[in-house]
């Protein structure tokens, strides 16, 4: 079990820079990504013409089914989903383990254009990610508190009042 | 597990349905879209078969609003009942901050809750989780049904650690936002704790 993820200004700043280049790079439409329990993290492009938060659940849904498929036929993982439509077509890829990188892209791109564009970003996306879990691991010691450390049975029930 | 986004100033909790086949894990989230604020929720979406039996899962993000200056939004998700499916509720169980039990009060029923009740144990286990730990709800459901039944029988025999439980017609919404209500209290006073 992975520890919670806590993603500070910072870094999410830095990874939505890293998807906006990823984007330019790609000639893609909309670059996202999730981690693999179907949160949303972050995402750079057209994403107001989508439903992100279903985008990062199905995903993340879909990736948990490859993964099962996976081990059944003894692979550790499969790393790279590709799906083809008519117009649009989704690449998937895993990051750093626990994150799902998504590439929606037309014909404007091409399937090995975003392959090779996906490669340089990931290294690039896992570093910050190696990063935010040392700084978790050395806040964590002591600051730890999450913003619900001081949180009253007050602040719960008002967000049931209706 | 939640996820914490400092920047977009949110945190994302996940909560599972579980329980037997047509116990009514899917009314719950069903019920829960219908009734909530058009800005509070997102799409309900369900991975069904042509027969509308969960085939992979419901999924339902609900935004409850803010605390501590924090949005809280929470993703609901049911389970596939049907015993065959196990390998995918195995998998919708990742990362989960809180479960809801929901037992069929039916007569014929009670077998399949005490098997979906185990499974759940050690689908949770094989996860990394522990049901004596994890947040955790129970619903009976079907309370209006005349084989129900009576609930002392059901609580004794299903009831695990004195967790909330909560009697439920869940097509018609009784118990449904209390059985909500209950599990996210865990859930957010496990943050808490954390």
């Amino acid at each position: 079990m992975s520890p919670s993820l806590v993603m500070y200004e910072e870094e999410f700043d830095r990874i939505t820079q890293l998807l906006n280049r990823l984007r330019i790079d790609a000639s893609a439409k909309i670059v996202f990504l999730v981690d693999k329990n179907g949160q949303q993290i972050a995402g750079a492009g057209e994403i107001d013409q989508v439903d992100t938060t279903s985008l990062a659940s199905l995903t993340a849904g879909n990736v948990a089914a490859t993964d099962g498929l996976a081990k059944l036929i003894g692979e550790k993982e499969f790393s790279i989903l590709f799906h083809e439509g008519r117009k649009d077509n989704i690449h998937i890829s895993i990051v750093g383990q626990r994150l799902i990188l998504v590439v929606i892209f037309d014909e404007r791109s091409s399937l090995g254009l975003v392959r090779l564009r996906v490669r340089k970003a990931s290294a690039d996306i896992e570093r910050v990610l190696s990063e935010i879990e040392v700084k978790a691991q050395e806040v964590g010691i002591e600051e730890a508190e999450s913003p619900f450390a001081e949180i009253t049975d007050d602040d719960i029930d008002a967000l049931f009042s209706e | 597990m939640s996820f914490i986004n400092y920047a977009a100033r949110e945190i994302n909790v996940k909560i599972v349905f579980y329980g037997p086949g047509l116990c009514g894990k899917t009314t719950n989230l069903q019920y829960i879209y219908e009734k909530s604020n058009p800005q509070q929720k997102g799409k309900l979406i369900s991975l069904a078969t042509e027969t509308d039996r969960t085939l992979f899962f419901d999924f339902l993000p609900l935004d409850l609003g803010s605390v501590r200056g924090f949005k809280t939004r929470f993703h609901l998700y049911t389970v596939p009942g049907q015993v065959f499916y196990d390998a995918s509720r195995k998998l919708i169980l990742k990362g989960v901050d809180g479960v809801v039990f929901v037992a069929d009060s039916q007569e014929a029923r009670m077998d399949a809750n005490t098997e979906s009740l185990h499974n759940l144990e050690e689908n949770l286990v094989e996860n990394g989780f522990d049901l004596k730990s994890i947040p955790y709800v129970l619903q009976f459901n079907k309370r209006d049904l005349p084989s129900a039944v009576a609930v002392d029988t059901m609580y004794r025999a299903l009831n695990f650690k004195g967790e909330p439980t909560f009697e439920a017609v869940a097509i018609q919404g009784m118990g449904v936002f209390e059985t909500l209500k209950a599990v996210a209290k865990q859930v957010l006073y496990e943050l808490r704790r954390r």
